[in-house]
């Protein structure tokens, strides 16, 4: 008895760090089926079409239709794949994806009462986890593309890990200036340092940090290979890639990591760019702040990808190295001797 | 236009040339393009599409469109127009008409004339939907409708008989106004 009352607050910490972990987790999934038939809608308006309107009320219950096809699908493979490294792919690249989500803060801490911190961890490194989880999901674009046994999906494999080595380089280089400014690693720390504090006026770091948000935007679309990046997919011309052997839900989970993505990526984004949780009213109101500027940015996503033809292979070499890295270090370096100026 | 080394007549046009690819022109062409673009497809999002669902929503055809033919009866008498003499299928390019003629008789009085036609098919696979067969009919007993929704799954189905050309469609198609 003496030794579960010691445990206790123990215990009821791993229990709320369960319960946040299964929230966030539940929102994501609900989200994520509304979030393919937004897009699907809103690219059709941008190109003067429909989208889809046949299943359920304007076509709202398509991704419904969509799951149910993928499940019911057969799950076949090359002769010359391998297939537990197949089915570990997908694996990899979903559990990325989500976890790369526990790091967004959607609140500070005690906004909902309690010491209660609206986000799923806050790591001292938070930068660091998200950079290093994003890297993870393109071990699952080479081991789903090499354990295919299929030299086309090797080739497809080959040409998204060039692609997202180039530009997590220059992504890495446009936090750095947020950091360097924040002093710290730590999302939570990072919007916080965002805010008025003490009498202090709060700045957004999109202004100070312009070019490191374009930056920051532009490589976010290669990282997670968005239109105009998406040569990993390359749908049109280069039939697929890495994912050309899958099928089924497995391959839909190469979709639904995509989704998780984009809304990780625009977490990260309200929270090092716009203030994250800061915004006018109460303070209990800062999850739906969060959650409109990621709205915001997941519009500026589906717009782009309506807008913007597919690069070429080598214009997207170029503007990975050429121009993206080069501007990212300057933005760096401008930061800090600035930091150390003012 | 002057820095041309030849002399160039009244009539030269000038032409607007974009920057050249590279340097701050270059630039200023790639994003100027990008944002252009993006206000392009923006406009789109504030438009309505211009789709029209098919199936449940048809586009009107003009009175004058050629669609599925119709015989005709008088109204008065309820006799047929069509009086078998076959001129349809001496105009018709596709040769896609049948017609068998018989007498009318006393207590078998089918059309207005001495004949009748005992047997009026028209073939929907063959027909071009020229509308001859309506210029070369003498008592206007065949016309071209405003149909167009013909498509069935045999082609035996798609020859249409007699019964089928005298009844009226089963669903109307829609007809534009006049100056529409």
């Amino acid at each position: 008895m003496a030794l579960l009352a010691q445990a206790a607050p123990v215990l009821e910490t791993t229990l709320v760090q369960i319960a946040k972990a299964l929230v966030i987790f539940a929102f994501i999934f609900a989200v994520v089926p509304l979030l393919t038939v937004l897009e699907r809608k809103l690219i059709g308006r941008f190109q003067s079409r429909l989208g889809p309107n046949r299943v359920g009320p304007r076509g709202i219950m398509q991704p419904l239709a969509d799951a149910l096809k993928l499940v019911s699908k057969e799950q076949s493979a090359p002769v010359t794949a391998v297939p537990w490294m197949m089915a570990l792919a997908p694996v990899i690249i979903v559990g990325s994806a989500v976890a790369t989500l526990a790091i967004v803060p959607f609140g500070p801490q005690g906004a909902w009462g309690g010491d209660l911190g609206l986000y799923g961890i806050d790591v001292p490194i938070a930068l660091l986890y998200f950079f290093a989880f994003g890297s993870l999901a393109f071990y699952a674009f080479m081991l789903g593309g090499w354990a295919s046994g299929s030299k086309y999906s090797f080739l497809g494999a080959m040409r998204s890990a060039a692609q997202l080595i180039s530009y997590e380089v220059a992504i890495g280089l446009s936090l750095l200036g947020v950091a360097m400014t924040a002093g710290s690693l730590s999302l939570v720390d990072i919007v916080e340092a965002q805010g008025s504090g003490d009498g202090e006026f709060g700045m957004w770091f999109i202004i100070p940090q312009f070019v490191g948000f374009l930056i920051f935007m532009v490589a976010g679309f290669a990282e997670i290979a968005r239109a105009p990046f998406d040569l990993p997919e390359g749908d049109a011309e280069i039939v697929g890639g890495y994912n050309t052997e899958f099928g089924g839900m497995r391959f839909g989970s190469f979709l639904l990591a995509e989704y998780i993505e984009i809304i990780s990526l625009s977490g990260v984004a309200t929270a090092c760019f716009l203030g994250g949780w800061h915004g006018p009213g109460p303070e209990a109101l800062a999850p739906l702040w969060v959650l409109l500027k990621i709205f915001a940015f997941i519009l500026v996503f589906i717009w782009i990808r309506a807008t913007l033809p597919r690069l070429r292979y080598d214009q997207l070499m170029s503007l990975g190295w050429k121009v993206l890295l080069p501007l990212a270090t300057l933005n760096v370096l401008i930061t800090a001797i600035l930091l150390v100026v003012i | 236009m002057s820095d041309t080394p030849y002399a160039l007549s009244e009539d030269a046009i000038a032409v607007q040339r974009g920057p050249e690819p590279g340097g701050l022109g270059g630039a200023y062409r790639t994003f100027g393009a990008t944002l252009r673009g993006l206000r392009t497809t923006l406009g789109r999002l504030a438009e309505k599409p211009p789709t029209i669902q098919y199936p449940e929503e048809k586009t009107p055809v003009y009175p004058r469109f050629r669609g599925r033919h119709k015989l005709h009866k008088f109204e008065d008498s309820d006799l047929e127009k069509c009086v078998g003499c076959s001129l349809c299928v001496a105009a018709c390019p596709a040769e896609c008409i049948r017609v068998v003629a018989a007498e009318n008789t006393p207590d078998n009085q089918v059309s207005a004339g001495e004949r009748y036609a005992a047997v009026y098919e028209i073939n929907m696979t063959r027909c071009i939907f020229c509308g001859y067969c309506e210029v070369a009919c003498p008592f206007d007993a065949i016309t071209m409708g405003n149909d167009y929704e013909m498509a069935d799954y045999e082609r035996s189905d798609l020859i249409f008989t007699k019964e089928m050309l005298l009844a009226e469609p089963v669903e109307r198609t829609p007809l534009r106004r006049e100056g529409e």
